[in-house]
């Protein structure tokens, strides 16, 4: 990595001057504006909103409001701490199955054996579908009359008219299983992206050496995926958090709040709320709290610490 | 070096080579000497998991309304007749197809000029601008809303579909320019300085000798810009107002919220969402894994 950094530039400077020198700057141009005008504008103004008082329905009492938000959010607003909770339980949850998942996944289909591509292809294939069109189709399973558990009902297991989207003590693993149907698939392909750049030497001299296939997992592959295990988990973490898809049309944050995400609240707050001031607040304590968590996780993993 | 060991091994050292009834089962897989069920049976199951819910939508969107068959048999097209023409799912489709072929061209020219800046050149606010990038990961999308709302709503664009292409566009440049330099890295500076001594421009000879190398990248990053945009739809909800202009995801989301939801129509809505992205996906499948080990894994 450090030389491919370091070359090019060599080159440039020689082959060209002055237009050259520009060149970088108008390439990156179109990318820059549009980040400034549409990430970091509206990221500045979530600060800016986040000190003021700023509800449409309430016009009246809009104004400069200090930190008056964020106190009320760290001394008196239970529900931020519910959300937080359960966005801990949710993130830590789908993180680690998915990663469990995926890791068995990626090292099935990396196997050769009959049938291998048209496997691959299928077991990927949720990776397409995304958010509405997963609720959709969850839906359509969960459904108490028409689903799956009527005909488990039919078979003799379970009761029927149960919907485990309504019931407070299945719904959390109900989304789950549907994020997983979802997320595991993503997981699967970074992992197999990286085991594909494994040495096959490695495991021949390893088998010669005698070590078992267990020996050899935790010896080779293990210590060559940390990498993208820690990259590829921080990633899904940040994005388990944030995405709320999923959540707002399965559950929409229901039965009783028991699945409102940190995220979820905010957009309720603030789209449903139109209460924008007190959204930006939390916004900002969500985004520093994620910031936190992923420096945490980098540093504790020890992230590209050791050279392979 | 371990290549020399492993011949070593073998050939001096006939007592380390594997008894004869593990060698009758090696294959050329990566991990040697697996035996043939213990692939197939977490396979089978695992394709259950991963089958079983797209089988369900086939079902209700192909059996008639208030059969309770497992087969969908006969099959009948009164579902999507429904969605595509009451439920103005053809209007939606024309809508999705339109911000989703948008902000596929959009973010990959973007990208690719990005991308090849941070790839070849060297310049002082690179390392500013590629901070930039990853932090944007952590800013949430659906965060961001109200604010994104207003400037749209002070640039006139709420309700059309130029603000949809803008904001998902924006959000996933961060990603797309990472992988497009990363890809771009792996072809050889040489190639294009033998073009430029060839007398070639720097355009022309990127035209010539690097975009051709760069097609399966570029594929898998159109790819993953129309899926996307293909299936998110908060900005869809937030930013566009009237029925003509919504999206198929939001068209969806409007079936699922209805008082007494109609499960075959649902279910059809959910296939013409999803044909177009599994034929991306068939499309883009083995371009999928070495894309991602080319540009985000290896950074």
């Amino acid at each position: 990595m450090a030389d491919a950094v370091a070359k090019p530039p060599r080159v440039t400077r020689r082959r060209t001057g002055g237009p050259a020198r520009r060149l970088p700057y108008l390439l990156i141009a179109p990318a820059g504006l549009l980040m400034l005008g549409f990430i970091a504008y509206p990221m500045l103004s979530v600060l800016y909103y986040s000190l003021r008082n700023y509800n449409v329905t309430k016009p009246w009492r809009n104004g400069y409001a200090g930190f008056g938000n964020f106190t009320r959010i760290l001394t008196d607003d239970p529900q931020f701490w519910d959300t937080l909770v359960f966005s801990g339980k949710w993130v830590v949850t789908e993180v680690l199955l998915q990663l469990l998942l995926g890791l068995v996944l990626a090292l099935l289909v990396h196997q050769t054996f009959l049938g291998r591509g048209l496997a691959r292809a299928l077991v990927f294939s949720p990776w397409a579908v995304s958010g509405v069109l997963t609720t959709t189709i969850w839906m359509l399973l969960y459904n108490p009359s028409t689903g799956i558990s009527r005909y488990l009902a039919d078979a003799g297991i379970g009761t029927y008219g149960t919907s485990v989207l309504s019931d407070t003590g299945t719904v959390f693993w109900a989304a789950v299983v549907a994020e997983l149907w979802r997320g595991v698939p993503f997981f699967a392909i970074l992992i197999l992206a990286d085991l594909q750049s494994i040495p096959r030497d490695l495991y021949e001299a390893a088998s010669v050496d005698g070590a078992g296939r267990a020996r050899r997992f935790l010896h080779i592959t293990l210590p060559h995926l940390k990498d993208a295990i820690i990259l590829s988990t921080l990633l899904r973490g940040v994005w388990e958090f944030n995405n709320v898809d999923l959540l707002y049309t399965l559950t929409g944050g229901g039965p009783a709040g028991q699945t409102t995400t940190l995220p979820l609240y905010v957009a309720n707050t603030g789209i449903n709320g139109h209460d924008f001031g007190y959204a930006s607040a939390l916004t900002t304590v969500a985004f520093v709290i994620l910031l936190f968590c992923s420096i945490l996780y980098l540093r504790l993993s020890k992230f590209g610490g050791d050279a392979k | 070096m371990t290549a020399a060991l492993a011949e070593q091994g073998t050939r001096p050292a006939p007592a380390a080579t594997p008894p004869p009834a593990a060698r009758g089962r090696r294959r050329r897989g990566l991990d040697q000497g697996v035996p043939r069920w213990q692939i197939y049976l977490p396979l089978c199951l695992y394709l259950l998991f991963t089958l079983v819910p797209f089988y369900w939508m086939l079902l209700f969107a192909l059996r008639p309304a208030g059969s309770t068959a497992l087969v969908p048999w006969p099959v009948t097209g009164e579902h999507f007749q429904k969605v595509w023409n009451e439920r103005s799912f053809g209007v939606f489709f024309q809508n999705s197809m339109i911000v989703g072929v948008a902000s596929l061209v959009m973010t990959t020219a973007v990208a690719l000029a990005g991308g090849y800046a941070l790839a070849r050149f060297d310049f002082p606010v690179k390392k500013g601008f590629m901070l930039a990038l990853l932090a944007s990961q952590f800013i949430p999308g659906a965060l961001m809303l109200v604010p994104l709302f207003e400037i749209f709503k002070n640039l006139q664009m709420i309700n059309s579909l130029g603000s949809v292409v803008i904001a998902e566009t924006v959000f996933q440049l961060p990603l797309s320019i990472i992988l497009i330099s990363g890809f771009i890295k792996n072809v050889p500076v040489s190639l294009e300085e033998q073009a430029w001594v060839d007398g070639c421009g720097r355009f022309r000879a990127f035209c010539a000798v690097v975009l051709p190398l760069l097609r399966p990248g570029l594929i898998a990053v159109g790819s993953f810009a129309f899926v996307h945009s293909w299936n998110h739809f908060l900005f869809a909800l937030m930013f566009l107002s009237s029925q003509d202009k919504q999206t198929i995801p939001v068209g969806l989301n409007t079936l699922i919220g209805a008082d007494s939801v109609d499960l075959g129509a649902l279910a059809a809505g959910g296939v013409i969402a999803a044909v177009p992205v599994v034929i991306v996906f068939a499309f883009i499948q083995k371009w999928l894994i070495t894309g991602f080990s080319a540009g985000a894994v290896k950074g």
